[in-house]
């Protein structure tokens, strides 16, 4: 039997790869998107899984939500970096520092 | 019968017409046109003002007394431009619309070769109009309105020579001390409005006995008494207006406009302007006997101490202008001793007379090309006859020998002083007794240096300068002392008034003494209680014009007229260096003097020069330190410093966010596991 | 059309900014025109105000109200009472002449600039006649629009700097009014002036809501402490935009102190009218020293804006010692009728004054006093309305500023002498910095070359000081009409400054 417990463990073992994600990889652009997405991805399904074990609907409600932002937001980020990528020939966060005042 | 709205209304507009038409349309009538149109209404004005005297003296006219329109109304009060016309106002607009004439006339020969000869006969017009708006109000805030107007015109006027920087400096320090005494005034009147709820004259007046015993609150324990405030405040605007110590300090100063408006408005009728507006407040001031007792003590002080520093002016129009100075001091004197009667009689007198010292003044002025000082003048009797007898004439007058005019004026007020006993009599009696030997001392002097004895300049026939036309605006480019032709008799535009002025002046006190002074001719315009009508004392002792001028042979004044007289004789006609003498001798005295008691230099430092410091600490500490600096760039600054110390937190790098995560995450957590369980105990 | 009066008065003016705007930068004159023909007919749309305002009667008329958003319950409400009508009027006014007196003078995007004051026109307007607090709001902020345009675009070399100050200045105050709003939203349920007024409110709620009304308005007006953006404001704009700000901008300040703050919170208005009546006499003395020594002359006259503004605050919280403490509604009137020609008249007189300076900013372009000196030597004409509206501005008799000036101080030594001793002492430090300036500016001998190749006014900018003398002196000889169309309005604010809501 598949508990509520799993769904959350399983969460937050992602969230876990994540956050090591984001602190392993400080440079590429690319893998910090991803460890975004990942986190992302946790929290959604935590969402499922208290809705469906809540018997609420609004959890998957949310969770469209979410998708939508973050395919969106994927969608403009990955834009942004291959144009950046061709002005600048990196991805590496550190050299990408010109609008910081 | 009545007098007709119409011919009042005319009278006082006629002026404005003119005025009108000499400012926007002088470049299209012309020099000519200009003088003619305001000559034209000031001809009506003063020929109608004639006719209504008549038609109130002799006609049996009624006072006239209406509103023409309503210039505010709120609730229970009501503010309207009306007129009011009774002998006191009648007498005045004849005296304004005649002096007014003449002096317009006299205009086209003084200011023949000025540039802005259509502007100044539009000035004096606008004037004779605010001043006739002035006499003939018939409530506060029309008189209020005469007297800023006039006020104005009086500025436009000292700076007529707007290049001059001299005028330009009188004209601003005239108007400024003006206002302080408008200040006082205006206060006056709203103290009327609050206690007396009405700003019509025979309102107020009718109403005035009520404000005995009614007391203004100044701090929660000082209570003071209603008409004295009423009065003080109403008497300091006539202390501006009427130049009255220590406000008196623009009029010597006003000299820089030209001779004509000299002789009009600080001489004959603005600076009357205060002595008729307090003979018109008699209902009021005859409440308050502090009031009065302050009056007199001012004007006191200003009859004998200017009159002083005119000994020592050499600018032949100085001279006149302290002169007046003085002479304002005995009206306002015989005010304060509630002879209200005398001091308009003075006024009137004093109008015609020192008009023509003026007038006759800037007669020699113009035969001297525009040289003011005394010292560059001398033996001129022999080059202007005319000029020379009418200002003997006027001299006279102002030094009350018997029979002239200032005889009657003068010596009633004199004799009224003495008959007071107010608080500050003694004083008072003292200056205008001591006041008659100055008058007549710096009388003597100015006629004697600018008529009789050597002539000090010297005539250089220099052809090449010889047609060099004198424009005012190159005053003090010629040498002292040296004139390019021989000083000769001004034409008749500039003598026909000093004889028309001449005239009244000797004879005028003559005939009206009686009636004015002792005969009740005013009427109900001025109201004196029974106790402190000196005039009506001195009534009992009046057996005629003839009797009281033989009488005044043997008085005190006369005689220190006539001392005045052998010594200044003495010392200017045959032994000029007595004077130099003297004032070595006298020098403290004679600095003090000459630099007129320092009134001038301490206002300087104390209002111009502090106004200006005060106003650049506020600026600089108020304004830009703490307003802006402190308060709002202080603001702006914090938010900015706040801002840079927030941006370090946001450094783009993610796993810092991340670390953030995960220790507020831990911090949350471990909050819970240790005071989890004290919350739920709770 | 006199069923939507109000609603055709503020949209036509920004309505007509769309034709101006389109007219575009290549075609200046047909802009111009445009301009002149919009605000033309929003002149005489206002008109007609009078014919159908009923003066006697007094009251809110020309009432509009639709509902505008229904979920909070907030209405498109307009109506107009004798004040009102006369701001209305003083706006489309002064309008007019602002269009034709930048004419010539703005030569860049002129379409945009004749357009911003077209819109500008019409909100202020907006304004004047909203019976609706949000509906205010909404016109109360989107006024700093085009007024943050036309000096940000037209201005002079500081003015990021002063729009910044101006915007923020402003903004901050019409927070602590909204929240104001929302918390009386709260226990009212609506926007509606009307009901807001007869709403009950304990005292310590009522003082909270004056504070921020105050902050609100006073920054407006502005009052001192907090009017230091004016100068900088004045300073930087165009002449249209300094005109449109003096004349009618200030004027929404006292204009909202009377629809919201003696209505709304009588008792705590009453309670702090101290506070106020200090600060007006402040603004007297205090801002008279320091408009004396500045030595830039739209600084100077900015300054001297402040004092006159301070006789209006002054007029209006006066009217609450007076009806409250001593009972006296008659002198309450006076001193609030005061305050409310005194606004009109500073409309035109400011408005003159920073006309004039524009005048001589376009010939030198310095505003500096001591570039100036002996400019009646060039220009006499010039001198003359000069001279005029300098003394109109030291209240001479016989002009507009006499009028109000009076009225006050004659309510205030009712109230207290000491407060109408501060009070005239403006009669002094008025008449000392204005001809002052005078005397700087205009009299003596031309000691700078340039001064002397100044031409004297052209036949437009003598058709607007013209315009600008005519209604100063109109104002000053007889200011009956305009009492009497204000006065039933006022009679009926002294009242309701009376009531206790406590």
């Amino acid at each position: 039997m598949i508990t509520l417990s799993h769904f959350i463990v399983l969460g937050a073992i992602l969230f876990c790869i994540a956050v090591a994600g984001l602190f392993i990889n400080r440079k590429n652009v690319i893998v910090l998107l991803m460890a975004i997405e990942l986190m992302l991805l946790a929290v959604n399904i935590n969402f499922v899984a208290f809705s469906r074990f809540g018997h609420d609907v609004a959890g998957q409600v949310f969770v469209f939500f979410i998708l939508t932002v973050a395919a969106a937001e994927s969608a403009i980020g990955l834009a942004i970096l291959v144009l950046l990528f061709r002005n600048r020939s990196t991805v590496n966060v550190a050299e990408i520092d010109s609008m910081k005042g | 019968m009545a007098l007709s709205t119409s011919i009042l209304l005319v009278i006082a507009l006629a002026p404005l017409v003119g005025c009108l038409l000499a400012g926007f349309l002088g470049k299209q009538i012309g020099r000519a046109g200009a003088h003619s149109v305001t000559i034209l209404g000031l001809l009506i004005s003063c020929g109608l003002s004639f006719y209504v005297l008549y038609q109130l003296v002799w006609g049996g006219a009624a006072n006239y007394d209406q509103n023409l329109y309503t210039w505010f109304e709120i609730g229970k009060f009501n503010a309207s431009v009306g007129f009011m016309v009774d002998r006191l106002t009648a007498m005045m607009m004849v005296v304004v619309t005649f002096v007014s004439l003449l002096v317009h006339v006299y205009t086209i020969g003084y200011m023949h070769d000025d540039p802005g000869y259509q502007r100044f006969f539009s000035y004096i017009s606008l004037f004779t109009f605010s001043m006739l708006m002035l006499v003939m109000a018939n409530n506060f805030l029309q008189l209020f309105f005469g007297w800023e107007a006039v006020g104005l015109v009086s500025y436009l006027l000292i700076g007529f020579w707007y290049k001059r920087p001299t005028a330009i400096f009188a004209n601003l320090k005239a108007f400024l001390v003006n206002r302080v005494g408008d200040f006082g005034f205006l206060l006056g009147i709203a103290a009327v409005l609050t206690f007396l709820g009405t700003l019509d004259y025979a309102t107020a007046f009718a109403a005035a006995p009520t404000l005995v015993g009614k007391t203004l609150a100044i701090t929660q324990n000082v209570q003071w008494d209603a008409a004295t405030v009423i009065c003080v405040l109403l008497f300091i605007g006539a202390m501006g207006k009427s130049a009255q110590v220590p406000l008196h300090v623009w009029l010597p100063d006003s000299m820089e406009g030209p001779t004509p408006i000299s002789a009009l408005i600080h001489a004959a009728t603005m600076v009357t302007a205060g002595i008729f507006m307090v003979a018109r407040m008699s209902p009021l001031f005859e409440l308050s006997q502090s009031a009065l007792s302050f009056v007199m003590v001012i004007g006191a002080t200003g009859a004998l101490f200017t009159g002083l520093i005119g000994i020592v002016q050499n600018d032949i129009k100085r001279v006149i202008a302290y002169s007046t100075l003085s002479q304002l001091g005995y009206m306002t004197v015989a005010l304060g001793v509630s002879a209200y009667a005398g001091a308009v009689f003075h006024l009137m007198t004093h109008a015609f007379f020192k008009a023509l010292l003026f007038l006759g003044a800037g007669s020699v002025i113009i035969a001297m090309h525009h040289e003011q000082d005394m010292r560059y003048m001398g033996g001129l009797r022999k080059y202007m006859p005319i000029t020379w007898i009418t200002m003997w004439i006027g001299s006279l007058a102002l030094v009350a020998i018997p029979f002239t005019s200032g005889f009657y004026s003068k010596d009633a007020i004199i004799e009224a002083v003495g008959e007071s006993h107010r608080w500050g009599a003694a004083y008072a009696y003292f200056c205008v007794m001591a006041g008659a030997f100055v008058t007549a001392t710096y009388t003597f002097r100015q006629m004697y240096l600018t008529f009789h004895g050597k002539e000090r300049f010297t005539v250089v026939h220099d052809h090449g300068h010889g047609h060099h036309v004198e424009h005012m605006d190159d005053h003090g480019h010629h040498e002292q002392g040296i004139m390019h032709e021989t000083p000769k008799e001004s034409p008749w535009v500039v003598t026909l008034p000093l004889v028309l002025l001449a005239i009244p002046s000797l004879l005028v006190g003559f005939f009206t003494v009686k009636p004015m002074l002792f005969g009740g001719w005013f009427g109900s315009a001025i109201r004196v209680n029974g106790a402190n009508d000196v005039l009506g004392e001195m009534g009992h002792e009046f057996h005629g014009a003839l009797a009281m001028a033989l009488h005044g042979f043997w008085s005190l004044p006369f005689g220190l007229v006539v001392l005045a007289f052998a010594i200044t004789t003495y010392i200017y006609l045959f032994n000029t260096s007595v004077a130099d003498k003297l004032k070595n001798a006298l020098n403290p005295f004679y600095q003090m003097l000459n630099h007129k008691y320092w009134f001038d230099a301490v206002y300087y430092v104390l209002f111009a020069r502090g106004g200006v410091k005060l106003g650049r600490l506020f600026w600089k500490a108020g304004d830009a330190a703490v307003i802006d600096g402190v308060m709002i760039d202080g603001t702006t600054a914090m938010t900015r410093r706040l801002a840079s110390g927030m941006r370090r937190l946001q450094s783009g790098y993610l796993y810092q966010y991340a670390f953030a995560m995960i220790i507020g995450l831990i911090l949350l957590l471990g909050g819970y596991w240790l005071f989890g369980p004290m919350l739920a105990a709770q | 059309m006199f069923n939507h009066l109000l609603s055709l008065l503020i949209w036509l003016p920004i309505v007509g900014a769309v034709p101006v705007l389109l007219a575009g930068a290549a075609r200046p004159n047909v802009a111009r025109w445009l301009a002149l023909l919009f605000m033309v007919l929003t002149f005489v749309v206002s008109l007609f105000l009078l014919p159908q305002y009923d003066a006697t009667q007094g009251g809110m008329q020309l009432v509009e109200s639709h509902l505008w958003i229904a979920s909070l319950n907030v209405h498109y409400g307009l109506a107009v009472d004798g004040i009102s009508v006369a701001l209305i009027l003083l706006t489309t006014i002064v309008g007019i002449l602002v269009v034709i007196g930048a004419w010539e003078v703005i030569q860049n995007k002129t379409h945009q600039y004749m357009a911003a004051m077209l819109v500008l026109e019409g909100l202020m307007i907006g304004v004047f006649c909203a019976t609706d607090a949000l509906l205010f709001y909404v016109f109360f902020e989107a006024m700093l629009i085009p007024m943050f345009i036309l000096i940000g675009i037209w201005g002079g070399p500081r003015r990021v700097y002063a729009t910044l100050k101006f915007f923020i200045y402003t903004f901050l105050g019409s927070i602590f009014m909204l929240i104001a709003l929302l918390y009386l939203y709260h226990k009212a349920g609506t926007f509606d002036l009307r009901t807001l007024a007869a709403l009950p409110l304990t005292f310590t709620e009522q003082a909270w809501i004056f504070f921020a009304f105050l902050l609100a308005f006073a920054i407006k007006v502005p009052m001192v402490p907090v009017h230091t953006w004016l100068p900088d404001a004045h300073v930087e704009a165009p002449t249209g935009g300094s005109v449109v700000l003096a004349a009618v901008m200030l004027k929404v300040g006292t204009y909202g102190m009377l629809r919201f703050i003696l209505p709304i919170v009588p008792d705590a208005g009453a309670h702090f009218t101290w506070v106020v009546v200090l600060l007006s006499l402040v603004a007297i003395v205090y801002i008279g020293y320091v408009a004396l020594v500045q030595e830039d002359m739209k600084k100077l006259v900015a300054y001297s804006s402040v004092a006159h503004m301070g006789f209006v605050t002054l007029g209006i919280f006066i009217a609450f010692m007076l009806a409250r403490e001593l009972g006296d509604v008659d002198t309450a009137r006076l001193g609030m009728q005061g305050a409310m020609v005194q606004m009109i008249s500073h409309g035109f007189v400011s408005g003159a004054m920073f006309t004039c300076i524009g005048v001589m900013y376009d010939r030198l372009h310095t505003r500096l006093i001591k570039d100036y000196g002996g400019l009646i030597n060039v220009m006499p004409w010039f001198g003359f309305f000069y001279v005029l509206f300098a003394m109109a501005n030291c209240g001479l008799p016989g002009t507009s500023g006499f009028v109000g000036e009076f009225m006050v101080i004659l309510a205030s030594f009712k109230a207290s002498p000491w407060i109408a001793l501060f009070a005239a002492f403006t009669l002094i430090i008025g008449a000392g910095y204005t001809l002052w300036l005078v005397k700087r500016v205009l009299w003596g001998e031309i000691h700078n070359p340039h001064v002397a190749e100044m031409k004297d006014i052209s036949g437009r900018e003598t058709l607007v000081l013209g315009a600008f003398a005519a209604l100063v002196l109109a104002l000053g000889i007889w200011p009956e009409p305009l009492i009497h169309l204000m006065d039933s309005s006022v009679t009926q604010l002294v009242q309701q400054l009376a009531i206790h809501k406590i």
